[in-house]
């Protein structure tokens, strides 16, 4: 995507009809641009004024919930040069928040496979199995990561997904190490106000399998017991993340891709 | 790209929607100020909630995200930074992007089933906008979009009270992709244009 074209979704961007890779890229955009991050201000004002046609009161109840819910809920503190190193930690206060009293409705979990469709954009690239020599542990150091121990277990299989623009990722599980561990590449940073949330998937179940810093480049041990899973997988979701997922993945790792 | 008049930066919202006070109400509730946060409530409920009905449409849904919409702010309310926008464009565009991920996560996840639909109902949307209707705040705005061309308005409400992507909209209305991002951002600066001749 050229600079030019970049530019021109501010409008889009203002008012939230950008796809969730497009969001993630124009933030990064933003980040250097103070040209479009002074337009999308100005676009998200105007964007405002139409909220005005749609005018409608919560009902009274909702008052109350809400009053009784912050009270259990700290408020973040301001944004300084040295709380950078606590964003990972505000992401996780996130998850002190209620879900809403009425959220009953919220969906099951359920495998991706029902998701497969919408995960179709990605091609999943079966390696077989690939011995990671590439990061072979270090043999004269005592302690030997869980990452490197996966990484170089001799049952190590690897499902690699390509993501669009360009990014990549690839999960190596051991069912012999019991973990699996997810290498990413090029990885946009998740949309603001986002985190990208890794999962398991045992017997059409997500299991939440640790939240992705914001990194393009990482290894990262997923939480949870992999031997038995039969996917992994990435979502968006909002920070602090998700006890299940509210969002198809963005990567999909079907584990039985590998053999 | 055409470049933009710059808006001030204190309070660029008309009277009405940007009231002066919503600013110090959110730094008196980044200190943790809960009579603040009421009184926050008080003000922008209708409007938050009216904004996040209109794209979620399902009422049940719509009052959780309004409600979390509320907390986020509570949470959040030291992030707002008076210098990047007026305090009821932040809420508005806080409040505006958790329902279009709700309205977009329940479609990926195949899960606008019947289960919502059978158990609650929105209300017609003209109802809805009959509300509101009445304010001057509102015909004024009403107004303002008349200046815009039938073309971006279109595609302006399809993003917004639509929630759908610029890609969406460009195929619902049968243009080329790079046409219906141009054509929001283009109503965009009209309408606020408009608003700003009217202050």
């Amino acid at each position: 995507m050229t600079t030019q074209d970049i530019h021109a979704l501010s409008g889009a961007y203002a008012v939230d009809a950008l796809d969730d890779i497009e969001r993630a890229r124009f933030e990064q955009h933003l980040a250097v641009c103070a040209d479009c991050r002074a337009e999308v201000a100005s676009l998200q004002e105007s964007a405002g004024l139409l909220g005005a046609l749609t005018d409608v009161a919560p009902p009274p109840e909702m008052r109350d919930r809400l009053l009784a819910g912050i009270k259990e809920i700290r408020p973040l503190p301001p944004e300084t040069p040295s709380s950078i190193e606590g964003i990972g930690a505000a992401l996780h206060a996130d998850s002190s928040v209620p879900s809403s009293p009425s959220g009953s409705a919220g969906p099951r979990r359920r495998g991706w496979r029902l998701l497969a469709a919408a995960a179709a954009v990605l091609a999943i690239v079966g390696t077989g199995t690939v011995a990671v020599v590439e990061l072979t542990r270090d043999d004269s150091t005592q302690t030997v990561s869980t990452a490197e121990r996966v990484l170089s277990a001799e049952d190590a299989t690897t499902v690699a997904v390509e993501l669009p623009r360009g990014a990549h990722a690839r999960i190596v599980r051991s069912v012999s190490e019991g973990k699996a561990v997810l290498v990413t590449s090029d990885m946009p940073p998740a949309p603001d106000g986002k985190v990208y949330e890794l999962w398991l998937q045992h017997d059409d179940v997500m299991v939440p399998a640790g939240l992705m810093p914001d990194d393009s480049d990482q290894t990262i041990v997923l939480e949870g017991d992999a031997a038995d899973a039969s996917a992994a997988g990435i979502t968006v979701e909002p920070d602090g993340g998700s006890e299940e997922p509210t969002s198809a993945p963005i990567a999909l790792f079907d584990f039985s891709q590998t053999t | 790209m055409r470049p933009l008049s710059s808006v001030p930066s204190g309070d660029p919202s008309p009277e009405g929607t940007g009231s002066p006070g919503l600013a110090g109400l959110l730094r008196r509730i980044a200190r943790g100020d809960e009579a603040a946060f009421a009184a926050l409530y008080d003000q922008t409920a209708a409007r938050v909630h009216g904004l996040v009905l209109r794209v979620v449409r399902d009422r049940a849904q719509a009052e959780e995200v309004t409600q979390e919409a509320f907390l986020q702010v509570w949470r959040q309310a030291s992030r707002y930074d008076e210098n990047l926008g007026s305090a009821h464009s932040w809420l508005l565009t806080l409040a505006h992007r958790r329902a279009v991920d709700r309205v977009r996560s329940a479609e990926s996840a195949g899960r606008n089933d019947t289960a919502y639909h059978g158990t609650t109902h929105a209300p017609p949307h003209d109802t809805t906008a009959e509300a509101a209707e009445s304010s001057l705040e509102a015909r004024r705005v009403h107004a303002a979009l008349e200046t815009l061309t039938a073309a971006q308005r279109e595609a302006l409400q399809l993003a917004y009270f639509g929630g759908y992507t610029h890609t969406e909209v460009a195929a619902m209305l049968e243009l080329p992709v790079g046409t219906a991002k141009t054509r929001i951002r283009d109503g965009l600066i009209r309408l606020r244009d408009a608003m700003g001749v009217n202050q």
